[in-house]
């Protein structure tokens, strides 16, 4: 079915990742600085300049964040698009997951050499809540903030696995302890017990305050390329193995909120790209995106790390701590740093710098091939990536 | 940038032209023109390799509003999808793009926009840059009324021509003569328009087994001008002649441009891409009417790619070029270069 | 249930509105503040040209800018446009020209308003110079408008800003400018205000005139035969239209829930309370609604409610128990 004169996919390398500090508040920069903050560090990083990149593709969350209507246009000059082509990309929170995807077809389809690949929030413009949850006449309000749209499937889930109501607080402990070292993440809460987790405020039962992600100013940005421009990098590059998109609706009769078929099925298609059978033996290091601390469980199984049931498991037995024998979110992961439109994207370029041996404090040791993941939406919009220190085939 | 895969346009369907869809919503919008470019060649959405959408939030008033469109397309069991939050042209470049990989052989495209929820000269106030122009709120017909003044005083147009270009679009009635911001008059300027458009690609022989003749893309690319209007030159779009120069539209061995779909909002801006595009006399310049005569904002950019591949597949044009924008006068332009087969 | 005549489309007005605060960085920072100060800064490229207002960033390079000169209150128009009917938040009320302006020593045009009597006393290549606001915030409207300059107004000026750097050798402009302010501006806060007219579609607009008769009518997929409740106007897994009315509830199954202990904003009710998934009986997905008449720690998956309405509110108020034994979990798993 497939043209004749068509030939193999480039492979497509990461030869820069950059990303901000994180706070609640970046009141030192402006958006454009912000953005430039992070790409600036991806070009040194992949040491290149603006003119070595032939086009941006930008992603980030809903515009209503910072109110500027499709932001990439202001940030076209400060982004060094000018002449060059710039897209931008909106795939509700698993945005910087798919601009990342987006960015790696256009090397893989050899359409561009090298591309600049950024996702940005600032989210201190306005205020997530108020970003999120715009009224609309008519329709009936939803009655209980962010986390009461996700604690439902938080109870149907320890419903459905019998796991028992600790294993959240676990998570949170985890990756709060993991962010300690990693110097770009938001929250560093040196001193915090996993006592005080698990006395923290029950804000949406069973979700405490202390398994809940905060909100962000942040971004991410990578650099890829192919062949020659890997061969050019100055230091290792994590190599694209596998990438997949998947979309369910967002309300639909016979969905799965607690593991949707969508997830499964983006990961499957990740795996079957690069050659994976047994992901808990074969992937070293996993970012998955997890807002809410029961979400590592959750998405364990719907990931294929755990059989269906048993992801709790998987956490409680220590597998997903850094020193496990499956480390879940070294950098700290969403619950630690969340500027929603680049959280996607962090997770992408945390996978990446696993991989390359760059991850400094937080580096998984001999860590070869790892797993970035992102989602959103009502748990609908997926994407993934699978890097490896190799080039795919090796 | 020419492609390693031929890649067609197989089906396109819009809305009807000129209509406000006020008891509509986006997805009862949406629906029927999916609907019907997935009937015309008899494919549903599980054998569809890949779908894009466009659409902006803010047209809407709404964050996340794409979602409840994508309740139209019958995404399941899940698809492989991606949104961007600009012009469903932009949709269909990135459709280009991972149908070029090789990860999928066809594409749904698909586009739309409700500007009469809001006051969309003001909503466009939101686009411009947050610091020194928003405060401002300068809403986008006085920005392209400014960039037209500079056409005028640099001698490249006279108010006769546009005045000719508006009559052209669309037949107006007294009213177009009417100052809106001058030098452009009522005429001059979109009426509000809500639509939807659909578009699917094809690669290779999939194509040509989907539809009788299609529409293959010889060219896309897309390039951007600085944000702010006071470093441009606003008599020009250097971007819009350098992505028909990537899309192969001067290559010297191609036949003729027969047609050219150009996504110009306001007369004067039609004059301005005519002009910058170096389109010939030969060239019939928006035979569909254009943006002047329907321009449903985020789809208006997408119907342009499908209008000019209609010219290909029925009209029996050998060549044709496309046009979308985005942005504040001409910020961003796309353009495609589409053939039929020699018949 | 058939389908039935549609009833008159709703819409409502929806107002997106919110006070965003902007961090400015070193540049923008320096450029409002030196308004405020009644002085011009723009931002000089590698290249040697002078942007104004200054980006951060040069356009042509994207190299970060942060030389910063000051440049004349005064400069020539390069374009305009006649505004006859000014709009919310525009400079000025009264009909005013949308100016490019080249202030002098400046390589770049600056938007803004100019104050006229009308069309026919603004032209391309006029004097122009600011008119600072009264009270000066760090702002780009500071700059209340530019208005004509008599003084320089000769033509001659004009024609010499048009030619690049003749007039560099013979004007002041622009001048060095250390960029340091007492009390810089480091943020500012630009309300934001638009209007929509929200219309919530066809199916929804059935389903919301049902609800005004306290019915709760649901749409049946013509291909998957499933309930949708509210209606959407397609079938999200077949991607067709549904038309096919069907009634559901009033009862219904506690599907999943949590408890709220956090008051969120805009609400009126008090914490602690249950907000749950409830499947409606024949519906084939659980909508969303609060849980009244029991206390909340005696709130569980399997519940039987039923709506409870009040006096002038669209949707049920809350849902109470039926009394009826729970359901069991094999019936309701599937629509959590």
């Amino acid at each position: 079915m497939t043209h004749g004169t068509q030939r193999a996919k480039e492979p497509v390398a990461v030869v820069g990742v950059g990303q901000t500090r994180h706070a609640a508040a970046r009141r030192d920069v402006s958006l454009a600085g912000l953005v430039r903050e992070a790409a600036r560090r991806a070009l040194d990083d992949a040491a290149l300049d603006w003119a070595d990149i032939d086009a941006v593709v930008l992603g980030k969350a809903p515009d209503f964040f910072e109110g500027v209507m499709m932001p990439e246009l202001y940030l076209a000059d400060a982004l060094g698009a000018v002449g060059k082509p710039l897209l931008r990309v909106h795939t509700a929170g698993s945005v910087g997951g798919s601009t990342a995807l987006v960015a790696a077809d256009l090397v893989a389809a050899r359409v561009h050499g090298t591309v600049l690949t950024l996702a940005f929030e600032k989210q201190s413009e306005s205020n997530a809540m108020w970003g999120l949850s715009l009224p609309v006449p008519f329709q009936q309000p939803l009655l209980a903030g962010a986390g009461g749209f996700f604690a439902p499937h938080v109870r149907a889930y320890m419903r459905r696995t019998g796991a028992p109501d600790t294993v959240g607080t676990l998570v949170a402990y985890k990756d709060r302890r993991n962010a300690l070292r990693n110097p770009y993440a938001h929250l560093h809460e040196a001193d915090l017990t996993l006592e005080q987790v698990r006395s923290s405020p029950m804000l949406w039962d069973p979700i405490r305050y202390s398994e809940t992600c905060p909100s962000s100013d942040g971004a991410c940005a990578m650099v890829l390329t192919g062949r020659t421009g890997a061969r050019r990098a100055p230091a290792p590059p994590a190599w694209v193995h596998g990438g997949a998109m998947r979309s369910e609706p967002t309300l639909f009769a016979g969905k799965d909120a607690v593991s949707p078929r969508a997830g499964r099925d983006c990961a499957a298609d990740v795996y079957r790209q690069a050659g994976i059978t047994d992901p808990r033996r074969e992937i070293d290091a996993v970012e998955i995106y997890v807002p809410f601390s029961w979400y590592e469980p959750m998405w364990l199984e719907n990931l294929g790390f755990a059989a269906e049931g048993e992801g709790w498991k998987l956490t409680e037995s220590g597998a997903t701590a850094l020193d496990g024998d499956l480390p879940v979110n070294p950098s700290g992961g969403v619950l630690s740093t969340n500027p929603i439109g680049a959280s996607g994207m962090l997770r992408f370029a945390e996978a990446a710098l696993q991989v390359r041996g760059h991850a400094g404090d937080h580096q998984v040791p001999q860590a070869r091939r790892a797993l970035g993941h992102a989602y959103g939406g009502g748990s609908q919009f997926f994407a993934m990536w699978l890097v490896g220190a190799e080039p795919p085939g090796a | 940038m020419s492609a390693a895969r031929d890649i067609a346009v197989v089906a396109y369907a819009r809305t009807a032209p000129g209509t406000v869809t006020g008891d509509l919503s986006e997805v009862e919008m949406v629906l029927p023109v999916l609907r019907e470019v997935l009937g015309a060649t008899g494919l549903t959405t599980d054998r569809v390799g890949f779908v894009c959408s466009g659409s902006c939030d803010y047209l809407a008033g709404r964050a996340f509003s794409f979602t409840m469109a994508l309740d139209g397309v019958g995404a399941w069991p899940p698809i492989a999808e991606s949104h961007v939050e600009t012009d469903g042209a932009w949709a269909l470049y990135e459709a280009w793009v991972k149908l070029l990989t090789g990860a999928a052989d066809t594409a749904l495209v698909y586009a739309w926009g409700k500007p009469s929820a809001g006051d969309l000269p003001e909503v466009l106030t939101r686009q411009l840059d947050p610091y020194y122009l928003a405060p401002l709120w300068p809403d986008s017909v006085s920005l392209a009324a400014l960039q037209a003044r500079a056409l005028l005083d640099a001698g490249v147009t006279d108010e006769r021509e546009l005045a000719a270009t508006a009559r052209r679009a669309r037949v107006g009635g007294p009213e177009a003569a009417e100052p809106a911001v001058l030098p452009l008059r009522r005429g001059d300027c979109p009426p509000v328009t809500d639509g939807a458009a659909a578009v699917l690609l094809a690669a290779g022989d999939t194509a040509r087994m989907l539809c009788e003749r299609p529409a293959w893309i010889r060219g896309i690319d897309h390039r951007t001008e600085p944000h702010a209007l006071g470093v441009r030159d606003l008599t020009d779009a250097p971007s819009a002649r350098l992505a028909a120069e990537r899309a192969g539209a001067y290559d010297p061995a191609a036949a003729p441009l027969e047609v050219a779909e150009l996504h110009a909002p306001f007369s004067s801006q039609e004059v301005l891409l005519r002009r910058a595009l170096r389109l010939g006399e030969g060239v019939c310049v928006n035979p569909s009417g254009g943006a002047l005569a329907a321009d449903p904002v985020m789809a208006t950019g997408l119907i342009r790619i499908g209008e000019a591949a209609e010219r290909v597949r029925h009209g029996g044009a050998r060549r044709a070029l496309a046009h979308a924008t985005s942005g504040p006068c001409l910020q961003q332009n796309l353009v495609a270069v589409l053939e039929g087969d020699p018949s | 249930m058939t389908a039935s005549a549609q009833p008159a489309p709703l819409s409502a007005p929806l107002t997106v509105e919110f006070p965003f605060t902007r961090s400015l960085g070193p540049v923008q920072s320096a450029f409002l503040t030196g308004l405020r100060e009644r002085t011009v800064l723009g931002a000089r490229t590698a290249g040697g040209r002078v942007l104004v207002p200054p980006p951060e960033y040069d356009p042509g390079t994207a190299a970060e800018l942060r030389e910063l000169v000051e440049i004349a209150p005064a400069g020539t128009v390069t374009s305009w446009a006649w505004n006859p009917a000014p709009r919310r938040g525009q400079p000025l009320a009264a009909p005013f020209a949308w100016v490019l302006v080249r202030l002098d020593g400046a390589d770049s045009g600056l938007l803004h308003a100019l104050a006229a009597p009308g069309p026919e006393a603004v032209r391309t290549g006029a004097r122009v110079r600011i008119r600072w606001a009264g009270r000066r915030t760090g702002a780009v409207t500071d700059i209340a408008c530019f208005e004509p300059d008599t003084e320089s107004d000769a033509g001659s000026a004009g024609e010499r800003a048009g030619e690049p750097g003749a007039d560099r050798a013979d004007a002041p402009w622009p001048r060095p400018h250390a960029a340091a302010f007492a009390d810089p501006v480091t943020a500012v806060t630009l309300p934001a205000r638009l209007e929509y007219t929200h219309t919530p579609g066809r199916a929804q607009t059935r389903f919301l005139h049902a609800l005004a008769e306290r019915r709760i009518l649901g749409e049946r997929c013509p291909g998957c035969r499933k309930v949708y409740v509210p209606p959407r106007g397609a079938c999200p897994t077949c991607g067709v239209a549904t038309a096919e009315q069907a009634e559901v509830g009033p009862a219904g199954t506690v599907t999943t829930f949590c408890v709220v202990n956090i008051k969120a904003k805009n609400l009126d009710i008090e914490v602690p309370y249950v907000y749950a998934h409830i499947a409606l009986d024949g519906a084939g997905l659980a909508l969303h609604g609060r849980i009244g008449g029991i206390p909340y720690d005696e709130v569980r998956m399997g519940l039987r409610v039923e709506p409870v309405w009040t006096e002038g509110s669209r949707y049920p108020d809350h849902y109470r128990p039926t009394g009826e034994p729970d359901a069991d979990y094999d019936t309701y798993k599937d629509l959590l």
